[in-house]
């Protein structure tokens, strides 16, 4: 079981190392829209530390969606999706492999420079940890609920605003509970409940989300 | 050992056929034929269990197909080539190996790729593969497959005639061994061994 999802992690990590121009536009996506709102609000210390952590988390919700269309729209058009759902195994463990793939790459540079981007906005050491532990808790999280929108979209017309429509209103409790977590930090009563919340939800989403996207899968391959 | 019975496919609005069955056992190769558009993409994609049939059964081994078992004796070859781009073509044999939870050793896939006339293309991306040499590379897994029902979609697409011939004989060394095979193909090529039986749709 757990040789499928290395096999797929391997062989995903593998192809988005040939292909990284996609990670790093994400990334730099990222990094732009967080340091547009600084410019353009103004040296206020107060205004810009409220704001930070709502900015850096819608930021990180867009660039995770720009990736999601490609999850399984390129296997799928070169015909080694099928391959992957005629395999003997369950196709939720393929996905799985996917979505932690998809993870690695998006996911986890985001939390590695949120910290940098953070500066920008004087947020204190303390809160600056704890964005970064929301983002590493809470990103899983995306890539998981975002793996049934891409299943869902697979093959439609103009599926990329389909599944941003889709995908968007199912990121909200992670968006509050990743913001909430950074805010309760900053204003001292601490972001503990915030983070237990958001990690919940990141097993609940990597659990149950790759069986119901194999399933969305199935129907697009029919 | 593969049983279909009283099949029944509708795409859209229209019913491509029904009421299609045969019985195919160790060592038979079912040619299936027919006009474009006379649904055997289709029906390949029911035997493979991809497309739920509208009415029928297909059965394997007296079981239904619809259990990793199944799908652990199939081999299945659609028109397209189920290979990456960015990976090389030994990097996509070891990767479909390893996915489809076969033991394909470095070595066995590089004697696969001579085989197929890539001696020498191993470490060379497939995107920069010729549209024949692409197929080849998609063919090499048939060379050390085991599994006992390939399924192939129009095998012989894209290929020159020395390759053709190649994969004649690799189709009837695999019926020889006890195999079945199931292809689609507008070209008959004549595979030596084996009893073959076609199928016509439409």
């Amino acid at each position: 079981m757990l040789n499928v999802i290395v096999a797929v992690v391997v062989r995903d990590l593998r192809l988005a190392m040939r292909r990284q121009s996609d990670i790093v536009s994400a990334l730099f996506f990222f990094v732009i829209v967080v340091s547009l709102f600084p410019l353009g609000i103004g040296p206020e210390p107060d205004l810009l530390r409220k704001l930070a952590p709502g900015v850096l988390w819608v930021a990180a919700l867009l660039a995770t969606m720009l990736s999601l269309p490609r999850l399984f729209a390129d296997d799928h058009r070169d015909g080694t999706l099928e391959q992957l759902a005629l395999a003997p195994h369950p196709l939720g463990l393929v996905v799985t492999g996917k979505v932690i793939a998809h993870w690695l790459v998006s996911g986890l540079p985001l939390a590695l420079i949120a910290p940098v981007l953070g500066l920008q906005f004087d947020l204190s050491a303390d809160a600056l940890i704890v964005l970064t532990g929301a983002i590493l808790l809470g990103t899983p999280a995306l890539s998981g609920i975002g793996a049934i929108g891409a299943a869902l979209t697979l093959g439609v017309r103009g599926g990329g605003v389909l599944l941003s429509l889709l995908v968007l209103p199912l990121y909200i409790p992670v968006l509050i509970f990743g913001a909430g977590a950074v805010d309760a930090t900053v204003s001292g009563l601490g972001g503990e409940g915030h983070l237990s919340l958001l990690a919940a939800l990141t097993f609940a989403s990597v659990g149950f989300a790759p069986w119901a996207s194999a399933a969305a899968l199935k129907i697009a391959l029919e | 050992m593969l049983e279909a019975d009283n099949l029944e496919c509708v795409r859209g609005e229209r019913r491509l056929f029904a009421g299609i069955g045969f019985r195919l056992g160790a060592g038979e190769l079912l040619y299936l034929q027919g006009r474009n558009g006379a649904g055997k993409t289709s029906l390949l994609r029911m035997l493979i269990g991809l497309l739920p049939p509208v009415a029928g059964e297909i059965r394997w081994r007296g079981r239904t197909i619809r259990s990793g078992e199944f799908r652990a004796d199939l081999c299945y070859l659609g028109h397209l080539n189920a290979i990456k781009e960015e990976l090389t073509p030994l990097e996509n044999l070891l990767a479909a190996a390893r996915l489809a939870d076969e033991a394909l050793s470095e070595d066995e896939a590089i004697d696969a790729l001579e085989q197929v006339g890539l001696a020498g293309r191993e470490d060379l991306a497939c995107k920069y593969l010729s549209q024949g040499q692409k197929r080849r590379v998609a063919l090499a897994r048939l060379v050390k497959e085991k599994r006992p029902l390939w399924i192939l979609d129009e095998p012989f697409v894209a290929l020159d005639v020395a390759a053709v011939d190649w994969l004649a004989g690799i189709i009837s060394g695999h019926l020889q061994r006890g195999g079945l095979a199931i292809m689609t193909t507008h070209q008959l090529v004549d595979i030596p061994a084996g009893t073959v039986r076609e199928l016509r749709l439409g």
